[in-house]
């Protein structure tokens, strides 16, 4: 039961095949099983699971109204707020957090009716590629337990790849979805910038950061993501437009289709072996009546250095409130406020979120911001005309959503250069506010997912997610399961 | 010598509601208690702008003068203090939703209009309550303020003696009360006042010597920003004398321009040895000993690293936006008092305080002496009893039992009656008390002048028959034997004869009496 889709979940519980609870007890057993190992959740509070799932199957059996998504379980990654449980945002110094409201996709998930799953792990504060900066544990690929499942959502993409939850919710601020959906082989999306509230979603880059979802296919993702978008009154920069509903649609493929390549997403530190599964899949979409057409993006090579700016320089910002006075961390010996402040933070923080604290706070000092800030906005807005131009002529663009499979544990964190740059590919996205989706598209020689990502216009998530099926359903990919899972079955 | 003075006015506006949430605005809510996830910062919450509080800000710019921008967005000013739980706070830095107005103030020496070189909106901060016995207790923080809506309105530093700081202060209060923007009550802290200081002294060779600028923070009222400045003043001139030559020295390398004036800077010798120039710094006033007490002298200016709020989406004006906020800005108090005093016929002192009171204060009256018709007697009770219950009761006109028009009624109703001052007063008091209007008042108090001449002519007539003697006093000159005629037609009517008429009747009768 623990392979099925979200989609095959729904039909189970109609048909009477299965309830709420018994899919519930299915994937509690796989966390027991194999969360030890690849060590995906947080918080896992199962009577918590197991009363939602019955009070599901209570509704169904008054023969009420249910949601989209009733019974399916969903994980969430530990920095969207759940009324009275813990956000930690995989940090120490919000160890004892427990949010007072639901963040707005959590009261939609809920209205939905699905089974909130407990909260996944991540680097802290979503600041990293690998999952490893979390302050409480590393979690693991399940494809390859020496490896990393990439970050910042490590824990809700490991989770729904080890069939320990069929749908989870991540962030992406610079890649943080479709990076850990690449490296785990399943497909995770970034809807626009706006498309899904904020609200709840605890601040990192705020002008970049996107709640998206992860699932083991195009149409799950298609059915998460409609439940929680729309406009947010509680979310200024939320779009006006209501949700759309994706999963109708996702299964018409997109005729005609053109498909622009970018010589810019084929650049030196592309790993052979993804390069090779992602120009095959241009060869898929060719046989499938798609025209190729090369576009350019002449500066996404100035957009690692420009989201460390924009990113950190709101980090900065978002990050003072942890101080130890009203929320978070407080150190138990201090003199004086400074002091608290101080020792608070200093105690409270890991190392990468600390590095880019003082970044920010850097590039935003006087006598700097215009070269460092100001000088950032203004390319970051070069990179989104970029976008513009080349979405004249094509439907959406295709390239790597990783330069590489999945790394181990340990290899990039001495050398936090290396690390930044395994977004690469993803980051140009955050800055220009589109939306963009990572689908499975073959392995490595030694067994590791690679992935594809998909970028579209601005709100063009209907015609992305049509695309992204076109391949899924005309490929077998999605149908592989991690050792671990395949030696349970 | 010339005194340079610049204020920057905070004013909360009279939004029900925080600038970016739904809390209350109230004053005087026990602590903590107007407070949401939005206000405490709590990780994960997000801002949304009231558009209320937008339009009373537009309003009160329009009636400074000032040209509103068509884009302005909101910046976030970052510094760690715990009465703002975000440790930033949302302002608006270089693009103001306001700029250059002007205020034309009165002073003893004529009229004098200043310069205001921005308004702009941010959000207040929360209130902190440190140990008062010093013994280094807990200091406490209540949010309730965090989030009111502070309208930032700053002058240009056009001000030359304390007395214009102090008509600045006023006219700005008069007028947001006029057009209902604020309340503007210093003691409650909806009108706070921080004042820029400096003099320049005139030097042999023409220029001047620029004293630094000192800003004295967190003024609590009028009387005391006039009382600091004019002390900051003193104190300033002292300093100068005592530093320059020792610590101090006066920068003979370039002058800058003020207005007319070529000023020279005061320099220092920094802890390298080299000479900078003196810092602006901060002063307390210590409302006790009149005093102004300078904080230290930071060598680096704070940097709150501004920068655009990602939270927020810029504001942009339209024509019709600005249009429609002017027209809802009616009559500017200084028109509404000449309109008083031209329509009503009433002196400035009486058409001051009205309008000073606010525009709801001003219809009250206009309301009473629509009713009425006696502008002069509807300007003494407003002016008079109606001030002084509001302040005793701690109420707005508009919560005041008595409407503008129950009082044109009971005005006219006394006036018919002919009913004496500490009668009226009675009446006035029931009125207040059960809520009712003027006649059932009257009713209730058994109130029935006897007016009726004919009534009280047969009343005098018949005590003069029966009491000869007071009449013969009377003929002898004993006037106040007039007393027992009057006292026993007072006593018939059970005191409710018109006091006028029957003075009248009685002497009249006595004067016949044979």
């Amino acid at each position: 039961m623990i392979q099925l889709t979200a989609h095959e979940l729904r039909r189970l519980q109609e048909t009477g095949q299965a309830n709420a609870e018994s899919i519930a007890r299915a994937f509690l057993d796989a966390v027991r099983r194999h969360d030890g190992q690849v060590k995906a959740f947080l918080h896992l509070d199962e009577d918590e699971v197991l009363r939602q799932a019955k009070a599901i199957d209570a509704k169904r059996a008054a023969k009420q109204p249910l949601g989209p998504l009733a019974g399916i379980p969903v994980a969430i990654k530990d920095v969207l707020c759940v009324q009275g449980q813990p956000a930690t945002c995989g940090s120490k110094i919000l160890q004892n957090f427990r949010p007072p409201y639901d963040a707005t996709v959590v009261a939609k998930l809920r209205e939905a009716d699905a089974v909130l799953f407990g909260s996944t792990n991540m680097d802290e504060f979503a600041m990293g590629s690998s999952t490893e900066n979390s302050a409480y544990q590393t979690t693991r690929n399940p494809w390859n337990l020496d490896c990393v499942p990439g970050g910042s959502s490590g824990g809700s993409a490991a989770a729904v790849a080890a069939c320990e939850v069929p749908l989870s919710l991540g962030t992406d601020t610079g890649g943080s979805v479709r990076q850990p959906a690449s490296l785990c082989g399943i497909v995770g999306m970034k809807p626009t910038y706006g498309r899904v509230s904020r609200y709840g979603l605890i601040a990192y880059g705020s002008s970049l950061d996107q709640v998206g979802p992860f699932a083991r296919d195009v149409g799950d993702v298609a059915l998460l993501l409609e439940s929680i978008a729309g406009h947010d009154p509680r979310d200024s920069t939320s779009g006006p437009r209501p949700s759309v509903a994706y999963s109708q649609t996702v299964d018409q493929p997109l005729k005609p289709l053109t498909i622009g390549v970018a010589k810019e997403y084929f650049a030196e530190g592309l790993d052979p072996e993804v390069e090779k599964a992602v120009r095959t899949a241009i060869d898929v979409y060719k046989s499938l009546g798609a025209t190729i057409k090369d576009v350019t993006l002449p500066h996404s090579r100035f957009a690692v250095a420009t989201y460390y700016l924009v990113a950190t320089a709101e980090a900065s910002s978002n990050l003072a409130r942890y101080d130890g006075v009203h929320f978070g961390h407080r150190a138990a010996d201090y003199r004086g406020l400074r002091d608290m402040h101080c020792k608070s933070r200093g105690e409270g923080f890991g190392t990468e979120v600390k590095r880019r604290i003082m970044l920010g706070a850097y590039a935003l000092s006087s006598g700097y911001v215009d070269a460092y800030y100001l000088k950032a906005l203004k390319v970051r807005r070069l990179i989104k005309n970029d976008f513009d131009q080349a979405f004249a002529d094509c439907d959406v663009i295709l390239g790597p959503t990783s330069p590489t499979p999945a790394f181990r544990v340990g290899e990039k964190s001495a050398d936090p250069l290396a690390m930044y740059l395994s977004d690469i590919y993803t980051i140009s996205a955050n800055l220009a506010g589109i939306p963009g989706i990572s689908v499975p598209c073959g392995f490595s020689s030694s067994g590791l997912p690679l992935g594809l990502q998909l970028l579209a216009a601005p709100y063009e998530e209907e015609k992305l997610l049509r695309v992204a099926r076109m391949y899924e359903q005309a490929t077998e990919w999605r149908r592989r399961r991690p050792p671990l899972v395949a030696k349970d079955a | 010598m010339h005194v340079v003075i610049g204020l920057e006015v905070h004013v909360q506006l009279l939004t029900r509601t925080k600038l970016f949430c739904g809390c209350s605005t109230e004053f005087g809510l026990p602590p903590n208690t107007a407070t949401c996830p939005v206000c405490c910062g709590l990780p994960g919450t997000l801002p949304v702008m009231n558009e209320h509080a937008f339009q009373l800000a537009m309003k009160a710019a329009l009636a400074l003068h000032c040209s509103i921008a068509r884009y302005t967005k909101w910046d976030r000013k970052n510094y760690f203090y715990p009465d703002l739980p975000k440790n930033y706070q949302i302002s608006q830095y270089d693009l103001p939703f306001s700029n250059e107005g002007w205020l034309d103030i009165e002073t003893s020496a004529g009229p004098k209009k200043v310069g205001i070189l921005r308004a702009h909106l941010e959000e207040d901060a929360g209130k902190m309550l440190h140990d008062e016995a010093g013994a280094g207790g807990d200091s406490l923080v209540d949010l309730n303020r965090t989030g009111t809506p502070l309208l930032e309105i700053v002058s240009h530093p056009e001000m030359e003696t304390a007395e214009q700081a102090r008509a600045y202060l006023e006219k700005i209060r008069e007028l947001l009360r006029g057009i209902e923007v604020s309340d503007c009550e210093m003691q409650e802290g909806s009108l706070r006042c921080d004042a820029n200081v400096n003099v320049h002294v005139p030097q042999v060779d023409g220029t001047f010597v620029a004293t630094p600028i000192v800003e004295i923070k967190n003024l609590n009222s009028i009387r005391n920003v006039e009382r600091a400045i004019a002390h900051e003043i003193d104190r300033q001139l002292n300093e100068l004398k005592e530093n320059v030559g020792k610590e101090w020295r006066i920068d003979e390398s370039k002058t800058s321009v003020f207005g007319d004036r070529k000023v020279r800077r005061l320099e220092f010798k920094n802890k390298d040895g080299a000479w900078v120039p003196v810092s602006k710094t901060t002063a307390g006033f210590d409302d006790r000993f009149g005093r102004t007490e300078i904080q230290r002298r930071k060598e680096e200016a704070s940097d709150y690293r501004y920068f655009p709020d990602p939270d927020l989406v810029p504001a942009i004006v339209s024509e019709e936006q600005i249009a429609r906020v002017k027209g809802k800005l009616g009559e500017l108090p200084e028109h509404q008092l000449a309109r008083l005093r031209s329509q009503y016929g009433l002196s400035e002192y009486d058409a001051d305080i009205l309008v000073r009171n606010g525009r709801p204060f001003v219809g009250f009256f206009e309301a009473a002496t629509e009713v009425c018709g006696d502008a002069k007697e509807a300007a003494n009770w407003a002016t008079n009893d109606v001030l002084s219950l509001l302040k005793a009761r701690n109420e707005t006109v508009v919560e005041f039992p008595i409407t503008g028009h129950k009082l044109g009624e009971f005005l006219a109703e006394i006036k018919k009656r002919k009913l004496n001052k500490q009668r009226a007063r009675e009446v006035f008091a029931e009125m207040l008390e059960s809520g009712s209007h003027a006649v059932a008042a009257i009713g209730k108090l058994g109130i029935q002048s006897v007016a009726d001449e004919g009534q009280l002519l047969e009343m005098v007539q018949r005590a003069i028959a029966s009491n000869a003697k007071a009449v013969a006093d009377f003929k002898k000159g004993k006037v106040k034997a007039a007393d027992a005629i009057k006292g026993f037609v007072m006593r018939e009517t059970k005191g409710q004869a018109d006091t006028e008429v029957l003075q009248r009747l009685v002497l009249e009768e006595l004067a016949k009496a044979p």
